[in-house]
């Protein structure tokens, strides 16, 4: 019995790939198992290997697997891309139409099962998928009744006879591989708790998270990896009276998000480094206009069009830094999807209450990796408005202006929306004073710019940091940020068996950067290694501005594209020792 | 009732003497008090340049952005609070040069709000360099030699565009003007209106004079029929453009508010923010 398996399945874009993956997932998720996966993929529509690993374990995971149990291939050069990743014991099943060859230098077993002439038999080729799902199922000694709910909901609409059919080419699939298996029996997963979970990519929990946080319009241009907030609340939003608008540029989206968040709704916009390099002077105005504004930013390998459909984490100066002159803004960064849930919610909060632009930086593995999630909690979600005045104005003599920009203590003004009566103001990206007026005095601009920058010295976080620190004084402390959190957790366990006292710090709120919670952790360790998707070392960079001890930093970068695994982070580690 | 009086500030604007920005601005508050607007349920938002300042001249909501992108926060604003009305505004360097794109695409979404473009063929606020409305020959301090692009005509690309109402004016004819605002806060949908506005510091070719003899007002053309799209191109093209009315207005096609699936007829801005249990859990269970 094993309590954890990997599972991948490839071919050509196009192909089917996905939904084999997805409904695989699906049933899965329902037995109660916690799945994660994660879609290696090309920037085209048809053609080009494409595949999708899933891990399936008893106890909660966040990051693919550093091997892999079952290959799912379609074609040879699915076998060729992926079979170095398989177990000694592990197995390949590919369809028999394309005389798939063992490669030479692995233990992994290959069966040939014809999946393309069993789904012909049954009516159409269309259905090879659901018979690779009936051979994995015969692998893992699963109980197929499982898959028909999910092939009803898939199908249901097609019609009873598709479902059946459908539901015959994955028993046939199953019976084939049992009888080839024999009594072989390798790899049977435990069972598992049975509850029912969510199963869902970052983009889904973003887009949830906006809901609940009271987003009511959003306006976005489509982009790889950021689209599917924008398609999910197209389909949510009517039904509480908002809608998404898809501008015609990138600009036209961060700039109508922000006239939206002046007209008093909770309006957000979403893309990644792209879109976010054009939205740059839209921040500065959102920024010296005190409007909020929320904006997710999804990364993905640059630079320029870069790699499209690939991971890394480079946008992170950029989103500290991004837009000319200074203002005060807010970066957070959600480690798990739970997070991306909570912190897009909270985003809306804070852009209101420090009348800021707030960017939730996630990263494409967070954002499309596909993965079981915690009960999320509507109770835990507060809406919170800041100084956003909803009551009476007193009348303002000889058509004064309201003081929108009133200096205060904090930094933080009054704000009222347009449509009320005695709040009149103006709104401008030129320097300005209390009212909005245009003004170029010396005086009044460094009032007005400490003012604003003042908003977020002493901003307020749940958790800015989050900690897995079981040792007051650390061999190592591992610091990273976004996605890499679950491979970095498992590293650390190796580690901790190495004996290597070994700390955890993932960074949630990176800018401004939390100094104090970072300060002792870093003092209390030996070593400190930095680990991020890049190829600069940012985060590393950041983490010396701030704290310094910049001979304890080691910067561990990976800048291919493709996520950290656990192995690469233990090694690296451990060499250090 | 507000009058025009109310929609005027303290605020002293920094046009040049003679500029045609001034006519504009007082239409804009003749033609609110007109349809009985009050200052709070206005919003100008205008874009960068000598016109763009007009937002802060006019006691209403303003919102002076960012360049070339009046419409995109103008349609913004337009969407979180449907009660409110919104005039985006700017110059033709800032809607038909960086902005050009924002027009198109404003103009085909047909989101109720009134667009006024001040055209004076230059820029003016940088000091005198062409626009994409200065005529081919212009020379100006970045075309010395004159220029030799095409000038943009506005009005023909607004009906190909697909707009609802388009109409053109001269910054002298006052009541014209207000009139035109008038009608096209009125239209429902997106309401585009170009007017003439000489700068009278830069361009010292298309000059007050110069569109007093060049202009064709619609009304004086027997039989026109602004109902017609056919007709409105060919008259635009016949007099290069210099005509001054109402020049298509399409009253059957919906507004963008009025076609959006589910968009509440109370303002956004007033939305209940909370989600109940209940709806959260219909949500999570599609998860599931």
């Amino acid at each position: 019995m094993i309590n954890q398996l990997s599972w991948k399945v490839g071919g050509q874009q196009g192909e089917g790939i996905e939904s084999t993956g997805e409904i695989f997932s699906i049933a899965l998720n329902r037995l109660g198992y916690y799945l994660y996966g994660y879609r290696h993929f090309s920037s085209r529509i048809k053609g080009g290997h494409t595949n999708n690993k899933i891990r399936v374990s008893t106890t909660q995971v966040r990051s693919i697997s550093d091997d892999l149990d079952i290959l799912v291939a379609f074609d040879q050069e699915t076998i060729d891309v992926n079979y170095k990743e398989l177990n000694d014991d592990g197995i390949i099943i590919a369809d028999a139409k394309f005389i798939p060859k063992q490669p030479e230098d692995t233990k992994a077993v290959l069966y040939a099962v014809p999946f393309t002439d069993i789904a012909t038999e049954l009516g159409t080729s269309l259905m090879k998928n659901m018979v690779a799902i009936g051979a994995t199922s015969a692998i893992l000694d699963l109980d197929i009744t499982v898959f028909e709910e999910v092939v009803q909901e898939i199908f249901g609409r097609k019609g009873r006879q598709v479902v059946e059919k459908n539901m015959q080419a994955i028993r046939t699939g199953f019976d084939f591989m049992k009888k080839k298996l024999g009594n072989i029996q390798k790899l049977q997963l435990e069972k598992a708790d049975g509850k029912k979970r969510m199963f869902m990519i970052g983009n889904d929990a973003i887009a949830l998270g906006a809901l609940a946080g009271g987003c009511r319009f959003m306006a976005a241009y489509p982009i790889t990896p950021a689209s599917e907030i924008m398609e999910y609340l197209i389909k949510k939003l009517p039904a509480m009276g908002g809608t998404v608008i898809q501008t015609e540029d990138e600009i036209a989206a961060v700039t109508m998000a922000i006239g939206a968040n002046y007209g008093g709704v909770r309006a957000i916009t979403a893309s990644a480094g792209p879109g976010l390099s054009l939205k740059m002077e839209a921040i500065g105005l959102s920024g010296i206009t005190e409007t909020p504004l929320v904006i997710i930013d999804t990364q993905r390998g640059g630079p320029s069009t870069g790699l499209p459909t690939k991971q890394e984490q480079s946008d992170l100066m950029a989103m500290i830094y991004g837009t000319h002159g200074e203002i005060p803004k807010i970066v957070i960064a959600p480690s798990t999807v739970e997070e991306a849930f909570y912190d897009t919610a909270e985003a809306l909060n804070l852009a209101e209450e420090y009348q800021c632009p707030v960017i939730v930086l996630s990263d494409l593995q967070l954002s499309l990796g596909k993965q079981t999630v915690e009960p999320l909690e509507i109770d835990k979600v507060e809406i919170r408005r800041g100084k956003l005045i909803t009551e009476k104005l007193p009348e303002i003599e000889n058509k004064g202006y309201f003081k929108r920009y009133e200096v205060t203590e904090d930094g933080i003004s009054p704000r009222v929306i347009p449509g009320m009566k005695n709040g009149i103001h103006h709104v401008t990206g030129v320097e300005h004073d209390e009212t909005g007026k245009p003004s170029e005095a010396a005086e009044n601009r460094i009032v007005q710019m400490s003012k604003r920058l003042r908003k977020i010295e002493n901003i307020k976080f749940k958790t800015p940091v989050h900690k897995n620190v079981p040792h007051e004084e650390a061999d190592l402390l591992i610091v990273g940020f976004i996605s890499t959190r679950g491979a970095i957790e498992e590293a650390m366990a190796r580690l901790e068996k190495d004996g290597i006292k070994t700390n955890h710090a993932h960074i949630r709120l990176i800018h401004p950067f939390p100094t104090d919670e970072m300060m002792p952790l870093v003092k209390s360790a030996k070593k400190i290694v930095v680990v991020e998707n890049n190829a600069t070392g940012q985060l590393a960079n950041i983490l010396k501005m701030n704290v310094g001890h910049a001979e304890k930093i080691t910067k561990l970068l990976k800048f291919d594209g493709n996520p950290f695994l656990p192995h690469e982070i233990h090694t690296k580690c451990k060499e250090l020792f | 009732m507000a009058t025009f009086k109310d929609f005027r500030n303290n605020v002293k604007p920094n046009w040049c003497p003679g500029c045609g920005d001034f006519s504009v601005q007082a239409a804009i508050q003749r033609a609110a008090a007109n349809v009985g607007l009050e200052p709070e349920n206005l919003a100008v938002i205008s874009g960068i340049g000598c016109s763009g300042r007009i937002s802060g001249y006019i006691n209403s909501y303003g919102f002076h952005g960012i360049h070339g992108r009046a419409l995109p926060i103008a349609q913004g604003v337009k969407m979180a609070n449907r009660e409110l009305t919104v005039i985006a505004s700017g110059g033709d360097g800032d809607g038909f040069a960086i902005g050009m794109g924002h027009t198109v695409h404003a103009i085909r979404r047909n989101i109720d709000i009134t667009y006024i473009v001040m055209d004076n063929q230059i820029y003016g606020l940088t000091k005198g360099q062409t626009s994409p409305r200065s005529a081919a020959g212009f020379k100006t301090k970045s075309t010395p030699e004159g220029s030799i692009e095409q000038a943009i005509s506005p009005m023909e690309l607004a009906l190909t565009a697909g707009a609802t109402f388009v109409a053109q004016s001269f910054s002298t004819d006052l009541k014209d003007l207000t009139a035109l605002i008038e009608a096209g806060i009125k239209h429902k949908g997106f309401s585009f209106i170009n007017v003439f506005s000489p700068c009278v510091t830069y361009n010292k070719v298309n000059t007050y004079d110069w569109f007093k003899e060049n202009l064709t007002k619609l009304s004086d053309i027997e039989g026109y029929d602004p109902s017609n799209r056919e007709m409105a191109m060919q008259t635009l093209m016949k007099h290069n453009g210099l005509v001054t009315g109402l020049i298509y207005q399409d009253k059957e096609r919906k507004s963008y508010q009025e076609l959006v699936p589910g968009y509440k007829e109370t303002p956004l801005a007033h939305a209940e923010l909370q989600l109940d249990e209940e709806q959260f859990d219909k949500l999570v269970a599609e998860f599931m």
